[in-house]
């Protein structure tokens, strides 16, 4: 029995946190520290080193994009401490961003999403583990970034996998989503990977990182 | 000059009436007397042309304080001229038509105005004088012959007086007129001049507006956003862990709960969604080009994006373009029953071209949606062009461009 993880949040809306400090604890996460901007967040974070930060992207003073500029802050400064980032919007360029110095231990998700709470929490778990959680919207934004010709070679099926993997679902994950089984997911990852000229890369971090490369993001892992 | 004049008003227009003259012959004269000094004595020198150029503008600003005061006559201002220092400025003057046409107005017409109102004063004065005759004729000594003449003639310059008196408002009234026409005309700006400061005005004014409209959608974005958005998140948030918590709950006690998350879910996508389209963060913050994926992600067909655009356009400009993109691809899902679509955006120098094509069935007619019009007179509010191109069968292609600055936005 390990120690529960341990959270912080920052999000300037009282009633949205109370919200989802509710979902971080029946998530078994322990939220050690709440703030309503970035700067409380920095500290809450430089003091308690927490496993995961879930930081809202508008915060004050500005409300733009504060929470972006934190979330690359703590990435660099604290590596232990992953970050989920909600936003009403999700928007590819913050993405691209948040991804380009570190894929690992990143998420950006639209708020809503925190409603449906199981999904939520996997996602929160993935993230604080060191795995990726992106938006579908924010994936399909990616794709419409992409030149289509090496996309068309993909059947429907295969796109739908291609954008789960880029959300950085695990093989079980996709599976779980698209009412199919793990095997049938491996095949048509393989078959995507050969499609697009992708490395077979083992583990579902190497292969996420593939997928984002593929897609226009993503720098190291 | 109705009869229902009240005795106040009449008396207080007479004595505008009897300023106005006054001052007229006064800087009239003044005027044509300066002219005829510089001219006699400094003919052709550089510093005397400054100083007439300067005088002419002195004259013409007291003319215009004459006019506004007592002939209630607003003379508009010449435009401008540019120049750092006084010098050039001056001589830059003496390059517009604006300055000649003052300058011939006090120096050819400004004499003959003088001079009608050094007479119709006169006739203000004498009439004035012949009426009050019996009131003071007594200071000349009896001895005169004039004064002989008085005590059995007198009464004749009473009876002239009155008999012209009652014409001499509407003579100095007709006077007035004539004199704000011809002022006008000359002093102030010609119609051209007139015409482009107009121009300048409503380009400065519309600039405004769209300002003003561009302001207010964000104020309605950043409401929605703290407010409505935020209580539908929370209350989705609250309704999906009940979901996930309250699992001992009778089955329709659960339908319910399922029910009431999946309502709140659409609500807020449909919020959000409406929200976005009136303004997106994304744009302020990182551009058109940042902007645009999340329309295009959002269309449900496949949507290509290709933008080229290195220099960043007006906020105004930017907005429209966006909105552009949003609409046209709206219209797209909505009509053109295509299966892709494509979104490219250029910059060259200073034009924005932005290009949204589909392979639907084509035939879109330009009157026929209120889409379409709207969008026409959104990209026409930035001074922009819109292109339709939508042969029956397909492929429809607009095509808008823009000036990527707005001209009092310089």
């Amino acid at each position: 029995m390990h120690a529960a993880k341990r959270a912080v949040i920052a999000e300037d809306s009282l009633l949205l946190r109370i919200g989802v400090v509710k979902v971080l604890e029946t998530a078994g996460f322990e939220v050690v520290a709440e703030s309503g901007d970035a700067e409380g967040l920095l500290r809450a974070v430089a003091e308690h080193r927490p496993d995961i930060a879930v930081v809202d992207v508008r915060m004050p003073p500005g409300f733009t994009d504060e929470g972006v500029r934190a979330a690359l802050v703590i990435r660099q400064q604290w590596p232990d401490t992953a970050v989920l980032l909600l936003s009403q919007y999700v928007e590819e360029r913050y993405a691209a961003e948040l991804l380009a110095a570190n894929t690992s231990g990143v998420g950006y998700l639209l708020k809503q999403r925190v409603a449906d709470v199981e999904e939520f929490i996997e996602a929160l778990r993935r993230v604080a583990s060191g795995g990726t959680a992106l938006d579908p919207q924010v994936v399909a934004q990616l794709l419409v970034r992409r030149p289509s010709d090496p996309l068309e070679r993909l059947t429907e099926r295969e796109r739908e996998v291609l954008s789960l993997m880029a959300e950085g679902r695990s093989n079980a994950g996709i599976a779980a989503q698209l009412v199919v089984s793990e095997s049938a997911v491996a095949k048509h990852i393989n078959s995507i990977l050969a499609k697009l000229d992708l490395p077979r890369a083992e583990g579902d971090h190497r292969r996420v990182l593939a997928v984002l490369r593929f897609l226009g993001v993503g720098g190291a892992a | 000059m109705t009869r229902s004049e009240g005795r106040p008003r009449r008396l207080a227009r007479t004595r505008a009436q009897l300023a106005f003259l006054s001052t007229g012959v006064l800087l009239h004269g003044a005027a044509f007397l300066l002219w005829v000094w510089f001219s006699l004595s400094h003919a052709g020198a550089v510093v005397p042309v400054v100083f007439a150029a300067a005088g002419a503008m002195s004259v013409t600003w007291l003319q215009r304080r004459r006019f506004a005061a007592y002939a209630g006559t607003g003379i508009p201002r010449t435009p401008p001229v540019a120049g750092d220092s006084e010098l050039q400025r001056a001589r830059q003057r003496l390059r517009t038509a604006a300055y000649w046409r003052q300058l011939g107005y006090h120096q050819l017409a400004g004499p003959v105005l003088g001079l009608v109102e050094a007479v119709v004063l006169v006739l203000w004065a004498g009439s004035v004088c012949g009426i009050t005759f019996y009131a003071w004729y007594w200071v000349f000594p009896q001895e005169w012959a004039f004064t002989q003449w008085a005590n059995v003639d007198g009464w004749l310059l009473a009876v002239a007086g009155l008999a012209v008196l009652p014409f001499l408002p509407r003579l100095t009234g007709a006077l007035v007129r004539l004199e704000s026409v011809i002022a006008r005309r000359l002093l102030g700006p010609s119609r051209a001049e007139e015409l482009e400061r107009r121009v300048e005005d409503l380009a400065e004014r519309r600039a405004e507006t769209l300002a003003a409209a561009d302001a207010e959608r964000r104020r309605i974005e950043r409401d929605l956003h703290d407010g409505a958005q935020q209580r539908l998140v929370s209350l989705a948030v609250g309704l999906g862990l009940a979901k996930a918590t309250l699992t001992d709950l009778p089955p329709e006690a659960r339908a319910v709960i399922d029910e009431a998350h999946r309502e709140a879910k659409e609500a807020l996508e449909e919020l959000n969604h409406l929200v976005r389209g009136l303004h997106p963060h994304v744009l302020d913050d990182r551009g058109l080009d940042a902007a645009l994926s999340g329309i295009a992600a959002r269309a449900p067909l496949p949507v290509q994006v290709s933008v080229d655009v290195p220099e960043r356009a007006a906020p105004a400009v930017e907005a429209v373009a966006y909105f552009v993109v949003s609409e046209a691809l709206a219209n797209v899902t909505k009509h053109a029953r295509a299966t892709r679509a494509a979104v490219e955006a250029v910059r060259t120098g200073d034009t924005l071209r932005v290009r949204v094509t589909d392979d639907g069935r084509g035939g879109a007619d330009p009157s026929g949606g209120t889409g379409l019009t709207g969008l026409a007179q959104r990209v026409a509010s930035v001074d922009g062009t819109l292109a339709l191109d939508s042969p029956p069968g397909g492929p429809t292609v607009v095509t808008v461009e823009l000036p990527c600055t707005l001209p009092s936005a310089l």
